[in-house]
């Protein structure tokens, strides 16, 4: 797809894309802070933030040691009293020591000061496999913190979402867990609308429209699911890919209204299947849509092992490809 | 358990058999090791003994038939073994119809006798009965509101299920329909048959039935509602700051019309026709439940205030305000709308004079609000004053009451009406 910028707008990839909107952040206000492992004299691990300590100095780009959890812990401090804190965690599977500030602290100060207090925290950060990033430097996260009440999920796949989303996470009042699939930073461009905008967290897009199959997907898989849609609609069978961006609130209208209309539903996504996000919109689905079904809803995800190996073979046992999404998604049509 | 078996392979080169000759028949028994049917092959005739034994349940291939190694070929239901409950039909079924395949018959290969006829009928109902059973959610909904039986339909999804566009295909392919248009209720389209949603064709089943065994009579009544009216504009904030609900004129008529049912219990009452040796009788309520007719854009509700005669104007103003944010949302549930005894339409919302509704089936009356609007009145005294005036009709069921008691009850409502407010505890 040849992409081209226009007057109004710049073509980017997606770490592009996070790089422009955390300048123009910094830049529009000066309550926002950016502090993480290496953000600040390396300029982060993909060069997201290169640059910004020379320019907004290091009492606003701060390098913090390797302690996860004191990364989150003091930006949700910072969040409580009045800065606009947006952490980083270099990879997503170090997220685990950062654990409790996120679910028992960040998530939680809202309800427990009765409204008083409120925590407008974005914690960033790269997920994903196919990268040959093995044990730690693959995982999904998602299912771990989409169980939590008052926390907010968004995976973005396309830079204009990436850039809409990012400043929508940034003004909301609440913490926002900012996912960016790391194999989609380089490897997906698109045009990026200059200017500040946002994309309201909680409202999914229809990517490609479709009538025999609603297929809901996000991250790198989304972008598999769109190219496995559009092989089949060579083959007449009629897809409609939806783009979930955000992962909680979760987009139910969208869905529904989809599934209503094609009367199928596969979900795709690169976590693992048990208790994975495909769970809960499976189960929303039948309680919402079952006289609509007219096949079994289907789940192709991540299986159910530890992690992706470091060797190759075993990374792409674990990941999906377009060739299989296509070849469940004709069984789901022709079913 | 079934077991299902297959072809055989008769010599290392063979490939495919042919049936010569069923040896037992559908619901025979047949014990282990005992041929049950001959299969010839170019190089041999042989007997085929059954692996279990137990009762010949499906002959799924006709005598003569040469299929390749490997086909299903027969079911036996083995002796003894538990029969798998979650894929029994419903005793109901079962009485009718032989029991049908738990293993999805693949491609649904024609079946037949050697005996005949009632293996022929029995193979029949096996196939519709698992096409029944592997219907979606989907397809039961569209074949339940299009009154479509799906076993009359081919299917075109995998191993001839039948999808949902089969269904609708069905639809569209209907004989019986006039127009090859359709359209819905919600939106029709002129030239189009609109097919009847089931909530649709309940309304009209009954509405029909209503006309048709009661007589109606009717009657109107002009009621005075001004002092009403201000002692509900008086409390209207207070009550939906306090409930979230509106309060409309509606829970002050109920009020009305359940004291006058009360003074008129044959206005609570229905009529019970001769059965049997029953001689037809009156049955006069024990209870007021007070239906409220709600036209929602594609059908009519009525749920009902049970005891309405035990609430105060408050309390049926929340227990209806309740019962219409549930009707407009579609959350009524069975017990929401059964057991009424008599029932209130507010007609006047679009500035309706006089309406001649008809009874809700078995009950004696139906009672409506027309539009409030303000007239220039004749007071007792001669004098002349601006009041809002309402008129309120009744149809009722002649069999049930007479004009003389249905007028009686028309006044009674009319006049507690004019003495509520303009003030007091709701």
């Amino acid at each position: 797809m040849a992409v081209v910028s226009s007057a109004n707008s710049t073509v980017m990839n997606n770490v592009e894309a996070v790089r422009a909107t955390l300048y123009e952040a910094m830049k529009n206000d000066e309550r926002t802070v950016i502090l993480g492992e290496d953000v600040g004299a390396r300029g982060n691990v993909f060069l997201i933030t290169k640059d910004f300590i020379g320019e907004f100095g290091e009492r606003r780009v701060i390098d913090t040691p390797i302690a996860e959890a004191s990364i989150v812990g003091i930006a949700v401090g910072m969040a409580m009293e009045g800065l606009r804190p947006i952490a980083e965690i270099q990879f997503a599977d170090f997220i685990y020591p950062s654990f409790n500030q996120i679910v028992g602290e960040a998530a939680k100060i809202r309800y427990r000061s009765n409204g008083e207090y409120t925590c407008p925290l974005v914690i960033r950060t790269p997920y994903g496999g196919g990268v040959r990033g093995a044990l730690s430097h693959s995982v999904s996260i998602e299912a771990l913190f989409y169980h939590v009440p008052g926390l907010k999920i968004v995976a973005p796949s396309f830079p204009d979402d990436v850039k809409g989303l990012l400043n929508a996470a940034i003004d909301d009042p609440d913490p926002v867990l900012f996912l960016e699939h790391k194999k989609t930073y380089r490897l997906i461009k698109g045009e990026v609308p200059d200017g500040h905008y946002t994309i309201p967290l909680g409202k999914a897009n229809v990517r490609k429209a479709g009538t025999q199959l609603t297929v809901v997907s996000y991250g790198l898989y989304l972008h598999w699911a769109l190219e496995a849609a559009q092989r089949l609609q060579e083959e007449n069978l009629s897809v409609e890919v939806i783009d979930l961006r955000s992962i909680r609130p979760m987009d139910k209208t969208a869905i529904l209204n989809s599934v209503e209309k094609t009367r199928k539903l596969l979900i795709v996504h690169e976590d693992n299947k048990f208790g994975g996000i495909g769970a809960e919109i499976s189960a929303m689905v039948a309680e919402e849509a079952l006289f609509s079904l007219d096949s079994p809803i289907r789940r192709l995800c991540g299986p159910d092992v530890p992690s992706m190996g470091y060797a190759l073979p075993l990374e792409e046992e674990f990941m999906s490809s377009p060739a299989e999404m296509a070849d469940a998604m004709r069984a789901m049509v022709k079913f | 358990m079934a077991t299902t078996i297959t072809m055989p392979q008769l010599g290392e080169t063979v490939t495919e058999g042919t049936v010569a000759q069923w040896l037992k028949s559908v619901g025979d028994s047949v014990d282990k090791y005992e041929d049950f049917v001959e299969v010839s092959t170019d190089k041999v005739n042989a007997g085929v003994p059954s692996p279990v034994t137990g009762t010949i349940r499906e002959l799924l291939v006709k005598e003569g038939e040469t299929v390749a190694t490997g086909t299903p070929i027969a079911v036996i239901d083995e002796a003894g073994a538990a029969k798998s409950a979650a894929t029994e039909p419903p005793a109901a079924t079962a009485a009718s119809a032989p029991v049908a395949p738990i293993a999805a018959v693949p491609a649904a290969p024609a079946v037949s006798s050697p005996n005949g006829a009632p293996a022929a009928a029995g193979s029949e109902s096996v196939e519709s009965e698992s096409a029944l059973r592997g219907a979606s959610p989907a397809v039961r909904r569209l074949a339940r509101e299009h009154r479509i039986d799906i076993r009359a339909i081919k299917g075109s999804g995998s191993n001839g299920r039948v999808t949902a566009d089969d269904v609708l295909a069905a639809v569209t392919a209907a004989p019986s329909s006039p127009a090859t248009r359709t359209s819905t209720y919600a939106q029709p389209i002129p030239g189009s048959t609109v097919t009847l949603t089931q909530a649709r064709r309940i309304i009209a089943e009954r509405m029909v039935e209503s006309k048709h065994t009661a007589p109606h009579a009717w009657s109107m009544v002009e009621v005075d509602v001004t002092d009403v009216w201000s002692w509900r504009v008086r409390e209207k904030d207070r009550f939906e700051r306090e409930s979230g609900y509106k309060l409309t004129l509606l829970p002050f008529f109920i009020r009305a019309v359940v004291e006058s049912l009360a003074a008129f219990p044959l206005m609570n009452a229905r009529f019970v026709p001769a059965s049997g040796s029953g001689q037809p009788s009156i049955y006069v309520n024990a209870e007021v439940n007070v239906g409220i007719a709600i036209g929602l854009a594609t059908n009519l509700v009525v749920p009902v205030i049970r005891r309405a005669d035990k609430l105060s104007i408050k309390g049926i103003a929340l227990a209806a305000g309740e019962l219409i944010e549930k009707a407009r949302k579609g959350k009524l549930g069975v017990d929401d709308l059964a057991g009424g005894t008599f029932t209130v339409n507010n007609n006047g919302a679009n500035g309706s004079w006089a309406s001649a509704p008809i009874i809700n089936g078995g009950q004696a009356g139906i009672v409506t609000m027309e539009a409030v609007v303000k007239k220039l009145v004749v007071r007792d005294d001669d004098s002349l004053a601006i009041r809002r005036m309402m008129n309120s009709c009744l149809s009722l069921d002649h069999r049930v009451v007479d004009g003389y008691v249905a007028s009686g009850f028309l006044a009674d409502l009319k006049q507690r009406l004019e003495r509520m407010g303009p003030q007091g505890d709701l």
